[in-house]
């Protein structure tokens, strides 16, 4: 135990918990037209409901301007008069409107929230869509949690798009207009008198707005930390007591607990003053109406239900100019959220199938490389020239320092990567003339940390065949010595694996990823060795697992044990992008060069 | 199965979940105590706001009856200015209210999420190897969340309400009693739709989340497992596996457009039908001249403000019953118990030299499979002792069991003779270094990893600690040396970086008694080199534990103890197991020669 030449870099763990940081929202411009055209493409197939819901939006807001306008007729009329049955009239028609306007509202609501969840549905399915299509490129540059963000909180915010934005814009205007069009025909004099409170309010709600993002922005930090510091020391928690150190952890814990308290405080403080502010603004526009439509109904210009009327139409002025004034900070965050999703949705995969790319015929598994160069990044090759000719059956050992190209060589042959130069070759086909998942299909890949999905063992085996019969899956299990613990589990190869394989071993969970693979039957594998040691009885499992799934098939394996490296039939060594050295293991340390030193400081230094 | 000797028999946590829901609310409403001059202004303060709210249509009507019907103009501009005056008094203490009672909400939540990550802290391995800490972090945020909800403002809205429920009813009797029963009757009415909106739509709000939870799991694995899913062209059954989440948040989110529309205009239509009530009823009492036309405005204003108020009442008892669901969670991790406590008459345990005796030790996990039977050895100050055997033999346990992250289940543990029940667990704790294989650290800099636990450090010690690590290369070739962050909002070191960081954090400890894991996690050989004598030096001179991985550690033991089944199946130096040991000789040939 203990030999391997060289490692592959490991890959970081958790950026779950850096989610946060890259949430935060970047702002944008607040309209970007380009993003409002992309997300309209996902409202099209549902224009019928959205056209219906605008009309019935258009009736709910004229009924809702109707009310107070009855009202007044009611009281400079029949009122008045003293007429009872004129007044029964006017009420029953006051009551039909209200039953309109509660048909229409419902009719509107459901149309525009249906159309809305569905949007987002819809959204979610088209990203995660591409994000199958999308290389391994993509996913090796960016951070899961990222993505995550992009799929699930970015799409959310776009809700706020179409709701907020879309209803808000066009319903408010619509009722703000119809209230000053209302206003202005029952009298304009007072109408232009009461509306000189209008800059106030947008003035009030914007300094609001402005001072509310910013503390709250700071009380949603201050909670992320707050969750993130104890997630850590909850994660912690054996170190923490191991080291004796709760107390000084727990004073840490309260300053964070405090800061949170108070900068919830702080925020929440401010729609404290806001609230009665508008509230304030509102009974002085109250008394500007009652002030001057008093004069006027003294000089007799003006009737006491106008004046009332104008009371109603006052209270219901505030909220869409509140709304619309808030509107612009909503609309800068979901317009940001709109571009990241709609970027996300127009990368375009470096790997795809040509046009014309025909399924790949059944393998025996030859795999050529000619004159492969390949390179990350411009400008920075990885691979010079590799050629290699490996017949069908062959076990090859990949084996170099760090960064050497093992994992290049390993990608190139199953696409996740196109060369930059030469050709890499199967059967004698060059492998970007026929359909990634056709060459896929007959490949299988044993990673160093197994992916481990949620759902049963047999789920995790059957992955790469979903339609395989449970016996295979048993026998699957069985060559790959899954059953050796699985069947000590309750419920056997069914049982369900807890999040991230809580309950498996790390050696179980590299059983199970090898079950996958013979299940799989592939006749090209790939196999990246675990570094990781488990405990030995396991370790003899997995040896014994690996022997029996390479046998037969072309194998490349990123070798890091010396029992593989020695079994296989050719040793590649690589260093800095060069194949260096090829042959067996007697052969290479006869020739005495980079394979031999590498052996011997490896594997003196790990024994001795 | 061993019974233990009264001290430690079970090791399920007594947990107290018979809790009724009465008795969880009023225990939140307790930890309002401390904050009680505060709340109790703050009720008195909302019955003066409701005064004043009251107040506020009786002037409008003045304004409108003596002001301008009866063309009054100094009574119009007097009572204009009391209008104003009113409001300007309303905002304040409006205010006023809204922060005392976030104050106090907040100080509340702040005391009970201090409580819970105490009692967390003190709860031993066994509470948390059976809790998770995904359910244990939703219990602090969000569950405390609804209980600040309940001590603040829901609570300070159902009296706020209420009363200014009752107020405004006296108001409208005394202007006229027949309109104000009839207008008055449609409150019930919209408490009551609002209440069922409540009650349906939070469930429905927090299956949606759950449910996006869902799909974030599918999709995180198909981010994660992106190469495997691609190596074994699965693209088609991941989209198959992700649309059926999806399929389903979409189900429960038209679930919730449902719900709302059946709702919320039928909310919007009740309050105005108080409007045609008045307009109706009071249109005829103001012909018949039993009402004046201010009145009939007045009415219409005080319903105007009862509305909301009202609606968001409904909406809050359905609030009610969740908030006490989470107390009662939130109270099934206060009242746990600890396993493992300090005897009421502990005593430090003075420095020690390092002589660990189990005797007759016997160990079992939730009183289940017994993991050690009867297990007898000794180590003697300065040893190091090798433990090998297989998956489940009772190595990890032995570990766990000396700094008593569990205590046994039969027999005795001594350090120097002491029974390590009879001490302290910070004086025990405080003289035993870990260095596990999962090294955690915390998101601080790098010095403040290394000083984990430790009061007074001098920045010499660290580095030399670091130095006999072999860490101190790795640290300064980082542009901030020790002060770099690491963790979650800093660099990312590789498993054997994190694993040298451990040792040197155990050094700087100085323990005479150190258990260790010599696995090394995905390290290249150098590296695994650089651990290996990094582990030699700490353990130069200390009572050493280590779980064995190479044949390099089992040669340098001073003594190797063959675990199996619970009981030490061989022991002895490895030249001699070799020679005599058939155990030992069958792991040896497996597994270390390699």
């Amino acid at each position: 135990m203990g030999f391997s030449i060289g490692t592959t870099g490991i890959r970081s763990g958790g950026p779950r918990g850096t989610l946060e940081q890259y949430a935060d929202k970047v702002e944008g411009r607040s309209f970007n037209l380009r993003v409002l055209w992309h997300l309209l493409v996902f409202i099209r197939p549902y224009a019928p409901r959205m056209i219906a819901a605008l009309l019935a939006m258009l009736t709910a807001s004229a009924l809702t301007l109707l009310v107070p306008f009855l009202v007044k007729v009611a009281i400079d009329g029949p009122i008045a008069d003293a007429d009872i049955s004129a007044l029964n009239e006017i009420v029953l028609v006051m009551l039909l409107a209200l039953i309109g306007l509660y048909l229409a509202s419902s009719t509107q609501r459901f149309l525009l929230s249906w159309v809305g969840q569905k949007v987002l549905a819809d959204l979610r399915g088209a990203l995660f869509r591409h994000l199958q299509i999308l290389p391994l490129a993509y996913h090796d540059n960016h951070i899961v949690g990222v993505t995550i963000s992009r799929v699930i909180s970015d799409v959310g915010v776009i809700n706020q798009l179409l709701s907020q934005g879309l209803i808000t814009l066009t319903g408010d205007s619509l009722m703000l207009a119809g209230i000053i069009i209302v206003m202005l025909s029952l009298d304009a004099q007072l109408a232009l008198v009461t509306f000189s409170i209008i800059p106030l309010i947008i003035l009030a709600t914007v300094v609001f707005a402005r001072r509310a993002k910013r503390a709250f922005r700071k009380s949603r930090a201050r909670n992320a930390h707050l969750i993130g510091d104890l997630a850590e020391n909850l994660s912690g928690i054996r170190v923490i007591q191991a080291f004796a150190n709760e107390e000084s952890t727990a004073s840490k814990f309260d300053e964070v607990n405090q800061a949170n308290r108070d900068a919830h405080i702080e925020a929440i403080s401010l729609s404290f003053v806001f609230i009665p502010t508008v509230e304030f603004l509102s009974i002085v526009a109250t008394a500007i109406v009652l002030l001057f439509g008093g004069i006027s109904v003294a000089s007799g210009t003006l009737t006491l239900g106008t004046v009332i009327a104008f009371l109603a139409y006052v209270n219901r002025f505030f909220l869409p100019v509140q709304e619309l004034s808030q509107l612009y900070a909503t609309m800068q965050t979901a317009m940001a959220g709109g571009e990241r999703v709609i970027n996300l949705l127009q990368t375009e995969p470096d790997v795809s199938d040509k046009p014309d790319a025909q399924d790949m015929p059944a393998v025996s598994g030859r795999v050529e490389f000619r004159d492969v160069e390949f390179g990350y990044r411009e400008g920075l090759p990885v691979l010079h020239r590799i050629n290699l000719d490996i017949a069908p059956g062959t076990t090859v050992a990949l084996v170099g320092p760090t960064g050497a190209g093992k994992t290049s060589i390993a990608n190139l042959i199953a696409r996740f990567y196109d060369v930059s130069g030469g050709s890499l070759r199967i059967d004698g086909i060059d492998v970007r003339d026929v359909a990634q998942r056709s060459l896929r299909g007959q490949m299988a890949l044993v990673s160093q940390d197994p992916v481990i999905f949620s759902g049963t063992i047999a789920d995790n085996i059957r992955f790469g065949r979903p339609s395989s019969s449970s016996e295979d899956v048993r026998a699957a299990a069985e060559m790959a010595n899954v059953d050796d613990f699985a069947d000590e589990l309750p419920d056997g190869l069914d049982t369900e694996i807890l999040e991230d394989g809580a309950n498996l071993s790390l050696g179980q969970r590299q059983l199970i990823a090898i079950a996958r693979a013979v299940l799989a039957d592939p006749r090209i594998l790939i196999m990246d060795e675990a570094t990781s040691s488990v405990d030995m009885l396991t370790e003899s499992l997995i040896q014994d697992a690996l022997g029996k799934l390479v046998a037969g098939r072309t194998a490349f394996v990123i070798a890091h044990r010396l029992s593989t490296i020695v079994n296989a039939d050719v040793i590649c060594v690589i260093n800095d992008g060069d194949l260096c050295e090829m042959g067996r293991h007697a052969e290479l340390l006869a020739r005495d060069g980079l394979y031999a030193a590498l052996y011997r400081q490896q594997f003196v230094e790990a024994v001795a | 199965m061993q019974k233990a000797s009264g001290r430690t028999a079970s090791v399920r946590q007594s947990t107290s979940d018979s809790q009724s829901p009465r008795s969880s609310l009023w225990r939140s409403f307790l930890f309002l105590k401390k904050y009680r001059n505060i709340a109790f202004s703050v009720y008195l303060l909302a019955l003066v706001v409701n005064v004043l709210s009251i107040l506020i249509p009786q002037t409008i009507r003045w304004i409108i009856d003596a002001g301008i019907i009866r063309q009054d103009m100094s009574i119009l501009l007097w009572s204009l200015a009391g209008l104003i005056g009113l409001t300007v008094l309303k905002g304040a203490f409006d205010f006023v209210l809204g922060r005392w009672t976030e104050v106090a909400s907040q100080g509340v939540a702040y005391d009970v999420r201090n409580a819970i990550y105490d009692k967390l802290s003190s709860l031993s391995f066994s509470y948390h190897d059976q809790a998770q800490t995904g359910q244990l972090l939703a219990r602090s945020i969000s569950d405390v969340e609804r209980i600040r909800f309940l001590t603040g403002r829901a609570i300070l809205r159902l009296f706020q309400t209420s009363s200014l429920m009752l107020f405004t009813f006296f108001a409208l009797l005394l202007m006229n009693p027949l309109l104000a029963t009839l207008s008055m009757l449609l409150m019930p009415l919209l408490a009551y739709v609002a209440w069922r909106f409540g009650r349906l739509f939070r469930p429905l709000s927090l299956d949606l989340q759950h449910q996006l939870a869902e799909m974030t799991t599918v999709l995180e694995q198909n981010l994660r497992g992106a190469k495997i899913v691609k190596a074994f062209a699965q693209e088609d059954a991941e989209i198959g596996r992700f649309e059926r989440q999806n399929q389903k948040w979409f189900d429960l989110a038209r679930q919730q457009v449902i719900v709302q529309t059946q709702h919320i205009p039928l909310l919007d239509f009740i309050a105005s039908l108080s409007t045609v009530v008045i307009i109706w009823l009071g249109g005829r009492l103001v012909i018949e001249n039993q009402l004046t036309i201010g009145e009939l405005v007045a009415f219409t204003t005080y319903l105007g403000q009862l509305i909301s108020p009202v609606r968001r009442l409904g909406m809050i008892i359905p609030a009610l019953a969740m908030a006490s669901a989470s107390g009662e969670r939130i109270y099934t991790i206060l009242d746990a118990q600890s396993e493992v406590n300090d005897a009421p008459d502990a005593i430090q345990l003075p420095a020690i030299e390092g002589n660990v005796r189990f005797e007759n030790v016997s160990f079992s996990y939730f009183n289940q499979r017994s993991v050690l039977d009867k297990l007898n050895f000794e180590a003697s100050a300065g040893e190091v002792v090798a433990l090998l055997g297989e998956t489940g033999s009772g190595k990890s346990t032995v570990i766990n069991l000396i700094p008593r992250f569990y205590d046994v289940s039969g027999g005795r543990i001594r350090v120097d003779g002491y029974d390590i029940r009879d001490v302290t667990l910070n004086s025990l704790r405080d003289q035993i270094g870990i260095v596990l294989q999962e090294t955690v650290l915390f998101a601080a800099t790098i010095r403040e990893n290394i000083a984990f636990g430790l009061e007074t450090v001098t920045d010499a010690e660290v580095i030399e600690a670091a130095k006999a690590a072999q860490a101190h290369d790795f640290i300064m070739a980082m542009p901030q040396g020790y002060d770099t962050d690491v963790g979650e909002r800093g660099v990312t070191l590789s498993g054997g970086q994190k694993q040298r960081i451990a040792i040197a954090r155990a050094l700087l400890k100085d323990p005479r008694i150190l258990l260790l894991d010599d696995a090394t996690s995905s390290v290249d050989t150098e590296t695994e080199h650089l651990i290996q004598v990094a582990l030699e030096r700490l353990m130069r001179g200390r009572t050493s534990f280590i779980i064995a991985q190479r044949l390099s550690t089992v040669r340098m033991a001073d003594k190797v103890l063959v675990l199996q089944d619970g009981r030490v199946g061989a022991a002895g130096t490895h030249a001699e197991l070799l020679r005599k040991s058939g155990l030992y000789a069958e792991i040896y040939d497996r597994n270390l020669r390699n």
